[in-house]
């Protein structure tokens, strides 16, 4: 589904290096997770596989079903299948989260030219799925995440990543700031986007997500390189061990 | 005293191409007076500190610019509106295409004919509080439509009317110059709305003065646009008594220069006055200059002001806000409120802002805030992320921007079909 190969990414600002060559391949129906300690380049690679303005790549490539991403406007990523939920979610006063999402879902049909969503059936699709989430009629009139809580935020992502029904799931630490029931709720809905045709990037900084989200590989990174990649065993030890023993092992 | 004599030329220039129109004694009386205060005042110059920022050379000029006709098969603002059309022809009344001028709880007349009549409660109105709002600024190009405005529509609100009164103005000629003079008298507990909407002319000149006794009500939507190269300078002075209320909003559309100047005086307690607009620009139609200038005196106790301006603007459009909340010694617990804020979504857009507080009082509560941005990098690139793309998104975030504004229309159908227009003109500007 998705394939990271020898992917270097610096920033456009400062003459910064931040992805070292990253290699990672996601296949469909698999959860792949990324463990790493902080700064090590988790956000930046969910950011360049989105399509987040400010960074050079500088050699390497990703593609998404054999297409290459990097070249893709953020939009055109979206339709073709990528979701990146956010690690801070950002807020957009007046813009109506409904409205935003219904423009979302039918500027993708529209770019993959199937049909438009109509309201009425886009309304009872969203208070469908609000509902096993736990948000509620007034939050969706909301403007985007503006007075959400860390929660909200995090649960309005899982919203979106469900309406949106996208091929590659890229979720950065969707786990913080969540308390341990939002955080069931949160993994109850990504477990039931789990499909044969989808794959899942899952960055976490904590190994308690993964008792929820049963990951398939995982992959530890840091210094902007994945330095080692193993089973869900990989994430026991990092919870037992930290990240220490992994980093002098991988150098 | 007369006007240094480096102004005076171009006013002569403008005068030599205008006559005075006929009227009843009372009225030719005031139109000499404004002759009399345009003569002291001269017309506005670059140099003038209330013209920094606008060019009021194509206003000032003895022939109107021309203006190609804005042809669309967009419809005209307001068309799902029930309402009572008043037709204008490049500045010109058309009965024909007007309603019948009857309705219940107002009285509407033509200008011409009230200004003719020996006695008519306009004598009151008419030239009096355009006359009042010169102090403590000129407004020249008021004074000349004072003197030289023969058109122009009276209304008498002495009940609540039903429905809007809408002033149309169609622009069907290229050199057209019109001036529009228009009087709205709101007796205690009457309410009346009128709308405006249409480009006018090449050039257009409008004043209009609206007294708003104790209790009165007088809501005002207006809608300008579309020919992008028409010029516009128009003037709203309004006096408000005891409780009573004054709403004026303003959606702007592209226009090769607008200078909306309103003046108001709140002189009855408990009072309340909201003015604000909208406006998106995009210079590369053509040149966009839009000015937003507001004066608002508080002359009583316990009354409540709000200025609310936005301006989303692109390709090098400019825009201007001069904006002053001026407080009297006893307008004691007053509550003023002013926010001008522009949106640009390039680097060659311009916005220039003088918001002014001017507080004598101690016992007030009085805010202004003005702010220049660009677009909100973060917020684009989350919308994009979701497959909303990029001129999609700009949109929603330029109408999120202007919601505050457009928020200030009361009524939920005017200010549905405002964004309507709004959204259609963005809409297919993207095509
Ligand atoms: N826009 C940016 N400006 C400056 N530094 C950045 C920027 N983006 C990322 N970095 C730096 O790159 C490194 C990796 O950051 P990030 O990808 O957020 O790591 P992680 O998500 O693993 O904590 C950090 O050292 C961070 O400070
Ligand atoms: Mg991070």
């Amino acid at each position: 589904m998705l394939e990271i190969k020898n992917l270097h990414v610096s920033l456009e600002e400062e003459d910064k290096q931040i992805l070292k060559g990253v290699d990672l391949t996601v296949e469909a129906g698999k959860v792949h997770a990324i463990m790493g300690p902080n700064g090590s380049g988790k956000s930046t690679l969910s950011y360049v596989l989105s399509g987040k303005g400010g960074y050079d790549v500088t050699e390497g490539e990703a593609l998404l079903a054999g297409e290459n991403l990097l070249d893709m406007d953020p939009e055109d990523r979206a339709a073709a299948g990528v979701f990146l939920a956010f690690q801070y979610p950002v807020e957009i006063p007046g813009v109506g989260n409904m409205t935003f999402l219904r423009t979302a879902v039918n500027a993708q049909r529209k770019a993959r030219g199937e049909e438009e969503m109509s309201a009425a059936e886009f309304l009872k699709v969203v208070r469908e799925k609000a509902k096993t989430l736990k948000i509620d009629a007034e939050m969706l009139k909301r403007p985007v995440n503006v007075g959400f809580s860390g929660g909200e935020k995090k649960r309005n992502e899982i919203l979106q990543m469900a309406m949106l029904e996208p091929k590659m799931c890229i979720l950065d630490e969707t786990d913080s700031g969540l308390d341990v029931d939002a955080m069931k709720l949160v993994a109850d809905g990504v477990n039931a986007l789990r499909s044969p045709d989808r794959g899942f990037l899952v960055i976490t900084h904590y190994q308690r997500l993964l008792d929820h989200i049963q990951p398939d590989v995982v992959h530890i990174m840091a210094g902007g390189r994945i330095i080692k990649t193993g089973g869900p065993e990989l994430a026991l030890e990092v919870e037992k061990n930290g990240y220490a023993d992994l980093m002098a092992e991988g150098v | 005293m007369a006007a240094p004599a480096v102004k005076q030329d171009p006013l002569e220039a403008r005068l030599s191409t205008l006559s005075a129109p006929k009227g009843a004694a009372w009225a030719e009386e005031a139109r000499a007076e404004a002759r009399s205060r345009l003569a002291a005042s001269g017309l506005p110059g670059r140099r003038d500190e209330y013209w920094k920022f606008t060019d009021p050379t194509s206003l000032n000029q003895p022939d109107a610019p021309r203006a190609a006709v804005f042809a669309t098969d967009e419809a005209m603002p307001f068309s799902d509106v029930d309402r009572l059309k008043i037709v204008f022809v490049d500045g010109v009344f058309d009965a024909e295409a007007s309603d019948d001028l009857s309705m219940a709880g107002v009285e509407i007349e033509r200008l011409s004919d009230a200004l003719n009549r020996d006695i008519h409660w306009a004598r009151d109105l008419f030239g009096v509080l355009e006359e009042r709002g010169q102090t403590p600024v000129v407004r020249p190009h008021a004074a000349l439509n004072t003197a030289f405005a023969s058109d122009g529509i009276v209304i008498h609100a002495t009940g609540r009317a039903p429905k809007p009164i809408s002033l149309i103005y169609l622009h069907k000629s290229e050199a057209s110059d019109a001036m529009l003079h228009h009087l709205v008298k709101v007796e205690p507990g009457a309410e009346v709305t009128v709308l405006e909407n249409g480009p006018a002319a090449a050039r257009f000149s409008k004043v209009t003065e609206v007294e708003v006794a104790d209790t009165g009500r007088f809501h005002h939507v207006r809608a300008q646009g579309r020919d992008h190269e028409r010029r516009a300078s128009t003037h709203m002075f309004a006096r408000l008594g005891a409780n009573a209320t004054y709403k004026s909003f303003t959606l702007t559309v592209n226009g090769v220069l607008t200078r909306n100047e309103q003046v108001v005086e709140l002189v009855g307690d408990d009072s309340t006055v909201h003015i604000a607009g909208a406006a998106v620009g995009d210079a590369a139609y053509g040149a966009f200059h839009h000015d937003d200038t507001v004066f608002v005196t508080h002359d009583a106790v316990n009354c409540e002001s709000r200025q609310v301006f936005k301006k989303v603007m692109r390709n090098g459009a400019e825009g201007v806000f001069q904006g002053k909340i001026l407080v009297k010694p006893d307008a004691q617990k007053t509550d003023g409120y002013q926010i001008s804020q522009s949106l640009l979504l390039d680097d060659d857009s311009v916005f220039q802002a003088k918001p002014e507080l001017e507080i004598y009082a101690d016992d007030v509560q009085c805010s202004h805030g003005s702010t220049t941005g660009a677009i909100d990098e973060d917020a684009l690139f989350y919308l994009r992320s979701r497959g909303v793309p990029e001129d999609i998104a700009t949109d929603l975030m330029v109408l999120a921007f202007l919601a505050e504004a457009i928020e200030e229309i009361e009524d939920e159908g005017l200010r549905a079909d405002i964004l309507a227009r709004l959204q259609g003109w963005l809409d297919r500007r993207r095509g």
